[in-house]
């Protein structure tokens, strides 16, 4: 069936003008119109934070449960009605702090989830605290002489856990946002796509350096797979190996030419380089990072029941009584 | 030796098999109450296993028992003490001698009490019986291991193997002191070794050797007992544990149903067994996921309910605790989800592997805000199967979590469970939308009960959004007003409160009793014996024993109320008692406490309710 973005809206958002989350709405209705599933075959999880509520905004079944338990309540769902296709929704609070546990076992299990990660770097709905993706140094309503402790990178964790898909995308960036939803759907496992979302009032201006079309030209690059990592407004820079590790350069210079620029590999089932490119402060690394196909949990977890079912001979409980030893008393 | 043999009638006996954990003390047990069901016994079992993972052969803190009660009539608990102790080794009699009854008969395998073994078990001579005040009159001392190897020399089987067997000796002697039919126990090896003839056969051969032995010699006791049959239900009948009759109450009540089961959980004793179970019946199409903790074991159950199964996450302890978040959301969410809590000794981890009832304040009101949440209390290990269903159901009709209380005590106690017919169980109707509410429906309309509709996606038109902020009653979207939040906490307090459950039920003396003893859960049959035991002195004492904590039978106040004396009996500082004093008005009952991990003594409740009376 064909969809337009309005089958999948809802409701007025009540987010701050200027949230990246009004972004990021809208990317999300156009990718699931693109998608063309259901929305009575869609089910939108979050847990608690400004970004949670976003269900609300959606017409298909959802939940805003819990703070942190978004991706365990997702498990639960996809694994108990794996026909459904579910999205879960969470903050870097949400998803990292609160609920670190469950998104590094939904990645580790490789439950056939789209989770989505909306990193603005700060708490606001409890109004201003630094989080766990917050920089050294943040200051913060929590941390007013600026936090003592290292964030979170979220692919460093997603990966760590054996995570099969990583995707990066600004929220302002609709192309690129509807690009890594429509590959995190078609990902069969669990699918971290990160989104670049600014707070307006609580933490204004942390992905300053790509949040425009213009800032992206000059500082970010767009990854795709098997393709040459050239960016800058002319293509005029390059990816290059240096050591164990990876380097921007500008082609002509030092000696670099086009022919030394890496090749994108998402399929790469070594992930060094992946997580090599997710890391880069310049330029912040776009698009489809790391997508590699593996077992689902859910599909396994089927496949293992229908196995069982073929191989044992009791199918209900009355046959499954008569397993044990049974006496009779007459 | 004693000179002569008598049979002498016993009402009932109790056995308690004990040695290493390794020394199939509980396969020796469960053949023999097999054997004893078999013939219409009553019986019950408990075992007692070590807290240790695997203590060093032999000590003080490795020693495993089980103990089997069975009588003519019908037998309610595992018995406080033994008459028959079989003590594989020193460790064994030193550690098992106090749950013996004066004047018991002990069996002891006496190869295994040489120098070693006593120091092992911390014997300070080699006058062990003496050591210990045993009259070596009721002492059956036998050779085993010897008489084990000897038995089995022809076999080919290496001695390790050989002294796997040792445990059947004990039980062929058990059988021959209760003039057992060997058949039943051959029968039983044949089948649960069908794929093993070997195994089976040396074992029945060891259970024979044992059995020749006592009747042979007589050993050193004066009687052979019988415990004859009354009472008999005709029926098909097996063994079973509480937690296995908890998992196959889900089971059942996922197929009566017709939903998939899920199950969420997170290894903790003494719940873990259920995970274990359920984790076997793939074949049903039993999903259970073993969690990255409690939490999720609990979240991901809500999960699977708005998915549309029937959704139960099991633990015990302080896993309680943990999932009281996600248990809150499935109140104010009002989706159907059975949380088991296989009570254990507390606070904080407090004694994983002893038993409890100290959690049912926290089932009832362990949660933030107004969470009414109903709560069932299993009485035995058989009934565990019936308040699994009985909860599933409640769960699924009332579109509510239920907690549902067992305890480490009837969730490891065993008892035989008469088969049952599903299709005689009730049916369980999950008020699912009706397809005409489509375009009109929004998710808090309710039923007639009080109770919200159940729309699961995959269905067109009920697309909707469940959370846990607090929603408005009409529209279903998030709301902050006032009236509202009174109006949706009263609802969802009514719809709990609406639950149909049965009447309180009152036996023994109900019209003229002296003492009412009231209990609730896994107490039942301690309390049953105690006032047996009482009523057959010729006193007047009824009992009323609570399965369902909330929402209360609406008779409670008139039972509380009738009898001039009434204690209430528990094993945790008086949770029921203060319960049942702040629904039932003027209600100032006696207080029997008791927070040892172990479960009642029926004599020491005996005691305090006569002291009780005659006050």
């Amino acid at each position: 069936m064909a969809y337009t973005q309005n089958d999948f809206k809802k409701g007025q958002p009540r987010w701050c003008p200027g949230c990246g989350d009004h972004f990021f709405l809208a990317s999300l209705h156009k990718a699931m119109a693109e998608i063309g599933i259901d929305p009575w075959n869609t089910a939108v999880i979050s847990g608690i934070g400004c970004s949670s509520r976003l269900p609300h905004y959606m017409a298909t079944y959802g939940m805003n449960t819990i703070h942190g338990r978004a991706a365990a309540i997702a498990t639960g769902a996809k694994v108990a009605n794996p026909d459904l296709t579910v999205w879960q929704v969470s903050g870097d609070g949400d998803g990292l702090a609160i609920g670190g546990n469950h998104f590094i076992h939904a990645n580790r299990r490789n439950i056939n989830l789209n989770m989505i990660l909306l990193n603005n770097r700060i708490y606001g709905l409890t109004k201003g605290q630094y989080s766990p993706t917050s920089p050294r140094g943040f200051v913060s309503k929590s941390s007013p002489y600026g936090t003592v402790e290292d964030p979170f990178r979220p692919a460093e964790l997603c990966f760590g856990a054996r995570g099969h898909f990583f995707a990066r995308a600004v929220a302002t960036d609709a192309p690129g946002t509807v690009e890594i939803l429509k590959a995190a759907y078609n990902h069969k496992g669990a699918a971290v796509c990160e989104i670049l979302q600014n707070c307006v009032i609580f933490n204004n201006g942390t992905h300053d350096a790509v949040y425009s079309k213009e800032g992206r030209a000059q500082n970010a690059i767009y990854l795709k797979h098997g393709e040459k990592m050239l960016f800058g407004e002319n293509n005029e820079y390059g990816i290059v190996q240096e050591g164990f590790g990876v380097k921007a350069v500008k082609l002509g210079e030092d000696g670099y030419t086009e022919a030394d620029v890496l090749v994108h590999d998402a399929k790469c089932e070594d992930n060094t380089l992946q997580l090599k490119l997710a890391e880069m402060e310049w330029p912040v690394a776009l698009g489809v990072i790391r997508d590699v196909d593996a077992p689902t949990y859910d599909d396994s977890v089927t496949a293992q029941i229908e196995e069982v079912k073929a191989a044992k001979k009791y199918h209900n409980f009355a046959e499954l009584l008569e397993t044990n030893d049974i006496w009779e008393v007459k | 030796m004693a000179e002569t043999l008598e049979v002498k009638e016993l009402a009932e006996v109790a056995v308690r098999f004990s040695g290493d954990s390794g020394d199939g003390m509980q396969l020796a047990g469960n053949i023999f109450s097999t054997v004893s069901a078999t013939v219409g016994n009553s019986i019950s079992t408990f075992p007692d296993y070590p807290a240790d993972i695997r203590a060093p052969q032999g000590s003080l803190t490795g020693v495993s028992g089980f103990q089997v009660h069975i009588g003519a009539d019908m037998v309610y608990t595992p018995g406080d003490k033994c008459d028959v102790l079989v003590a594989m080794n020193a460790a064994a009699l030193k550690t098992q001698y106090k749950y013996a009854k004066p004047g018991a008969a002990i069996i002891i395998d006496t190869d295994s009490f040489g120098p070693a073994d006593l120091k092992k078990a911390a014997f300070q001579t080699e006058d062990y019986l003496g050591e210990m005040g045993i009259d070596p009159d009721r002492v059956i001392a036998c050779p085993i291991t010897q008489m084990v190897k000897d038995c089995l020399a022809d076999s080919g089987m290496d001695v390790k193997a050989m002294l796997k067997c040792r445990n059947m000796f004990a039980l062929g002697l058990v059988c021959w002191l209760f003039d057992r039919d060997l058949d039943i126990a051959f029968n039983f090896l044949r089948e649960k070794f069908a794929k093993k003839a070997g195994v089976a056969e040396a074992n029945i051969k060891v259970i024979q050797a044992g059995y020749d032995y006592g009747h042979n010699t007589h050993s050193s006791v004066a009687n052979v007992y019988r415990i004859e049959t009354k009472n008999k239900v005709p029926g098909r009948y097996m063994d079973i544990t509480g937690n296995k009759a908890t998992a196959y109450g889900f089971i059942a009540a996922a197929e009566k149903a017709g939903l998939k089961l899920y199950l969420g959980s997170y290894p903790i004793t003494p719940a873990t067994d259920v995970l274990h179970e359920l984790s076997k019946h793939k074949s049903l199409g039993v999903t259970t996921v073993q969690c990255e903790d409690e939490i999720a074991g609990c979240a991901s159950s809500v999960g699977a309910s708005f998915a549309g199964a029937l959704a139960v996450t099991s633990t015990s302890g302080p896993g309680i605790c943990l999932k009281s978040e996600a248990m809150n959301l499935a109140v104010i969410m009002e989706l159907p989800l059975v949380v088991l809590d296989v009570q254990r000794g507390g606070p904080a981890t407090g004694l994983p592997t002893k038993s409890e009832q100290t959690d049912l304040l926290q089932a009832l009101y362990g949660r933030n805000g107004e969470s009414p949440m109903p709560v069932i209390a299993a009485l035995s290990p058989t009934d565990c199967f019936y308040a699994a269903f009985d909860a599933a159901k409640m769960a699924l009709e009332h579109m509510t979590p239920v907690v549902l209380l067992t305890d480490a005590y009837i969730a490891n106690g065993s008892a035989a469970f008469k088969l049952p017919d599903l299709g005689k169980m009730d049916a369980i109707q999950p008020p699912y939308v009706p397809e005409e509410m489509k375009g009109s429906w929004t998710p808090y309309m309710r039923a007639e009960n009080g109770t919200r509709y159940w729309a699961v996606p995959g269905r067109q038109g009920f697309e909707h959004i469940l959370g846990g902020l607090e929603k408005d009653d009409k529209t279903g979207a998030i709301s902050t007003a006032p009236e509202n939040h009174d109006l949706m906490t009263r609802k969802r307090q009514a719809k709990i409160d609406n639950i149909e459950v049965p009447d309180l039920e009152v036996i023994g003396d109900k019209d003229d009793a002296d003492l009412l003893i009231v209990g609730f859960g896994s107490t039942y049959g301690h309390l049953h014996a105690a006032m047996d035991e009482m009523r057959a002195a010729g006193k007047k004492v009824a009992m009323a024993q609570f399965r369902y904590l909330n929402p209360l039978p609406k008779n409670t106040a008139d039972v509380l109320k009738k009898y001039k004396k009434v204690v209430v009996a528990e094993q945790n500082m008086g949770q029921l008692a203060g319960y049942l004093r702040m629904k039932v008005d003027n209600f100032v009952p006696a207080q029997f406490n008791q927070v040892k991990g172990q479960p009642f003594v029926v004599a020491e409740l005996v005691e305090a309710f006569n002291a009780l009376i005659n006050k």
